[in-house]
């Protein structure tokens, strides 16, 4: 017990802030900052397993978060029957085109030994099946995008529960990084975090541009939750009944009648948005701690050691006849995967897709935050991380709100700096976060809750 | 006729906006290869290091338009762009002392480096954000044009116009006298063959008395130019926006790397590969080939190969093509 008293403590003080934040301003908030909190808890889990368990760096987290949410949408929205129709038949000879492009490279690959006309052969099956693709997929896209514009003008989904979607959502991130980590992964580290960062760019920009798969940045809106709607909630006997009892003090005070029914119904309305978040936490805590004791006995197994080898000694790990490369691309794809699920479930808790959102500084580098300073290689800490660096991200505006208050009290109200300053709000929140990590990797290099290796 | 018609229409809607890019570019990419070459790690607040700079020309350009300095058809900011350069040395020599210094004793891993500078990326964003505001500005005053494309017309008689911003010509002249100074210094005086060395072998550079703390403080004070100089002039040519010129950085990385990172004249052209690459792939050649082709042949589509959405994307593919079979960069790097 003694020894993991400082994840304890760390832990109690997290959720003892978010606790104080639904004293102070209010439940609802609390809890949709502990959603997000659990979201990027899943981020970072990803991220630790490639960086904290083997050392390999991805800057690409921000792709892989928005192929989650890419499935988020193909496979709950409703299918758009109509675009079917117009064009589904052939961006499916597409797919099949491009399916067997691969095919035939990688025949190509193992028939013929590596040659300058093979690469030659390669680039013409490539180029032909280019403009093959285009030939077939243009006209599509055009009617695709025709159907209905306004509201539809994609494929649409598959119009299955969203919570598929958290499954095959670390299926299409694991593909990507399958694919991604075959070619870069030989990468020296530096070139690799370069290398993924730009891949990630180039994974929005199509999801953001192709309108027939994505509907770009027009935005899917209104996809279907798992958790009761509010709406719905709120006309519901025994949730009318849930919330009577609970505040049965406070409305006994009330002597009026019809102000009584009042006071209940405003409380109904409030209790209902906190009764959905805290399904929606139920569900998210559910996840990181499945996770979170999946990646716990892994890096203690076997195989766990195994990876800690090869990051602290590469060479050594090879010698001792361990397959350095297999290893990497297998952990590259895994962290990836876990990277694409807490992609789903953010378009689940938002109900909306929005490609035009997805920015490096949020999805790649905040998350980078998370795990440095929650201390990567550690799963706990990179938790911890993931709560700490989000809670500040959000309270960062209040915070700096009272310390520019503080420091400007003897300024007149309508000073033009205090008035600039104050304006500026937002923006503080990367001081504070550029200000953390600097001093994190100076003063605790390992994050606030380092790694704990067990000796024998 | 038609022919000259096709050449015009070129130059006006691809070379010349290319060259303006690329040099913008090129600038911010030598920078970055001589931080990778000298101090050794990816620096990832470049972007947002030109921004800083650009930042305070604006101010000074406020403060000299406000005194009623002017340089007549030149824009003002030419003037600030000096005042630029002094403050962002100022604020790279001070990150330096407070924050990198500590890791270049403790001889951190590069990845380490990497990832402090992502710090010092945040810090300097929210300043930029702080001080000025995330807002799209623009500081260019002067003469807009030095050919505007109805007088092209008028005095060639062509149907194509040829527009020439003044920002372009700058951009360009710009470009030549730094960067050429800029290899002057490196191949020619001592302290630049210092720093080449340096860059080439730590240990033998330091063996043979080169100073360590110089070759750094002058490649922080070269890169701070750099920056202001390339920031000043992408937002002359276009308009300050923050967000736009962090996402800079990702071209300028890949210009970096394509012409072989820790290679300053490779990253020179590569600003300039990835430029002229951009524009190729995007523009819609439909017009050009109307020109040229008799008219039975004239094609239906746009005959664009990538739709302009997809500029970036044509940077990033280059980039990992480049990755995948030469690592080392088309212009073979690590030789300062």
């Amino acid at each position: 017990m003694r020894k993991n008293l400082d994840v304890i403590a760390a832990y109690s003080i997290m959720l003892g802030l978010i606790i104080l934040v639904g004293f102070l301003q209010s439940w609802s908030m609390a809890l949709s900052i502990l959603c997000l909190c659990l979201i990027s808890a899943v981020m970072t889990i990803g991220a630790n397993i490639q960086w904290g368990y083997a050392g390999l760096i991805n800057f690409g987290i921000m792709g892989y978060t928005a192929l989650g949410g890419l499935a988020a949408v193909l496979v709950s929205a409703p299918p758009v029957e109509e675009a079917w129709k117009a064009g589904g038949l052939n961006m499916l000879l597409c797919a099949f085109i491009v399916f067997s492009m691969i095919l035939v490279i990688r025949l190509i690959l193992k028939k013929f030994s590596k040659s300058k006309n093979r690469n030659y052969i390669i680039a013409a099956v490539i180029i032909a099946g280019l403009i093959l693709l285009r030939l077939i997929s243009a006209p599509a896209i055009e009617s695709i995008e025709a159907v209905n514009p306004a509201t539809t003008g994609f494929l649409g989904g598959m119009g299955l529960p969203i919570l598929f979607s958290w499954i095959v959502g670390a299926f299409f991130a694991g593909g990507l990084a399958y694919v991604i980590g075959k070619i870069a992964l030989g990468l020296r580290a530096d070139y690799l975090a370069i290398a993924t960062l730009l891949i990630s760019e180039i994974v929005i920009a199509v999801i953001k541009h192709e309108d027939w798969l994505s509907r770009g940045v027009k935005n899917v809106i209104g996809l279907k939750r798992p958790v009761p709607y509010e709406i719905d909630l709120q006309g519901k006997e025994w949730f009318i009944n849930l919330v009577q009892k609970f505040n049965q003090g406070s409305l006994n005070l009330i002597s009026n009648s019809l102000e009584k029914q009042q006071a209940l119904k405003q409380l109904v309305i409030e209790s209902s948005t906190v009764f959905v978040k805290l399904c929606f936490a139920g569900l998210f805590t559910a996840v990181v701690i499945v996770l979170l004791i999946v990646t716990q006995k892994a890096l203690y197994s076997p195989w766990g050691r195994m990876m800690r080898a090869i990051r602290d000694n590469e060479e050594a790990a090879n010698a001792m006849g361990k397959n350095v490369v297999k290893q990497h691309l297998l952990i590259f794809v895994l962290g990836s995967a876990i990277v694409g699920i807490a992609g789903a479930m953010m378009v689940t808790y938002d109900g909306l897709f929005t490609p035009g959102s997805y920015r490096p500084m949020r999805y790649t580098f905040l998350i980078w935050v998370m795990v440095i300073v929650g201390g990567s290689g550690n799963n706990f800490g990179a938790i911890l991380g993931g709560f700490a660096v989000w809670f500040l991200w959000i309270e960062a505006a209040p915070i700096a709100l009272f310390l520019i208050n503080l420091f400007t009290s003897g300024l007149e109200e309508t000073n033009a700096l205090k008035v600039h300053l104050i304006n500026s709000i937002p923006y503080f929140r990367f001081l504070m976060m550029g200000i953390g990590l600097l001093l994190i990797m100076r003063y605790r290099p390992k994050g606030i809750l380092p790694e704990k290796i067990k000796r024998v | 006729m038609d022919f000259l018609n096709a050449i015009i229409l070129l130059l006006n809607y691809l070379i010349v906006p290319a060259l303006a890019y690329g040099s913008q570019l090129a600038l911010g990419a030598i920078f970055v290869s001589l931080i990778y070459g000298i101090l050794r790690f990816a620096y990832f607040t470049a972007g947002d290091l030109m921004s800083f700079g650009t930042m305070f020309t604006i101010l000074f350009t406020w403060y000299f338009q406000s005194l009623g300095i002017s340089l007549g058809f030149l824009p003002t900011a030419l003037i600030a762009i000096p005042f630029g350069i002094i403050v962002t040395i100022f604020y790279v020599l001070l990150k330096d002392k407070l924050v990198f210094s500590y890791y270049r004793m403790k001889k951190s891993p590069p990845v380490m480096l990497a990832m402090v500078s992502i710090g010092t990326m945040f810090v300097t964003q929210a300043i930029v954000r702080i001080v000025i505001g995330p807002f799209d500005r623009r500081f260019f005053d002067g003469e807009k044009f030095i050919i505007k494309a109805n007088e092209f017309k008028e005095m060639t008689g062509l149907n194509e116009g040829l527009a020439i911003k003044s920002t372009q010509v700058i951009t360009l002249f710009v470009t030549i006298i730094v960067v050429s100074i800029l290899f002057w210094f490196l191949n020619k005086t001592k302290t630049g063959k210092s720093m080449r060395a340096y860059s080439d072998n730590e240990d033998l550079a330091l063996l043979s008395g080169i100073d360590p703390k110089r070759v750094v403080m002058i490649t922080w004070v070269i890169a701070a130019i750099l920056a202001t100089v390339g920031g000043a002039l992408y937002g002359l040519d276009k308009s300050f926006k923050p967000f736009t010129y962090f996402n800079n950085m990702l071209p300028i990385f890949a210009a970096a790397i394509v012409g072989g990172i820790g290679n300053p004249f490779g990253a020179f052209l590569g600003g300039y590969v990835i430029a002229f690459s951009e524009i190729l792939l995007t523009y819609a050649y439909k017009k050009f080939f109307v020109y040229l082709l008799p008219e039975s042949l004239e094609p239906d589509g746009l005959l664009q190969l990538l739709s302009t959405d997809y500029k970036f994307a044509v940077s990033f593919s280059i980039l990992v093509i480049v990755l995948l079979f030469r690592p080392s960069g088309i212009f073979k790097g690590k030789v300062l």
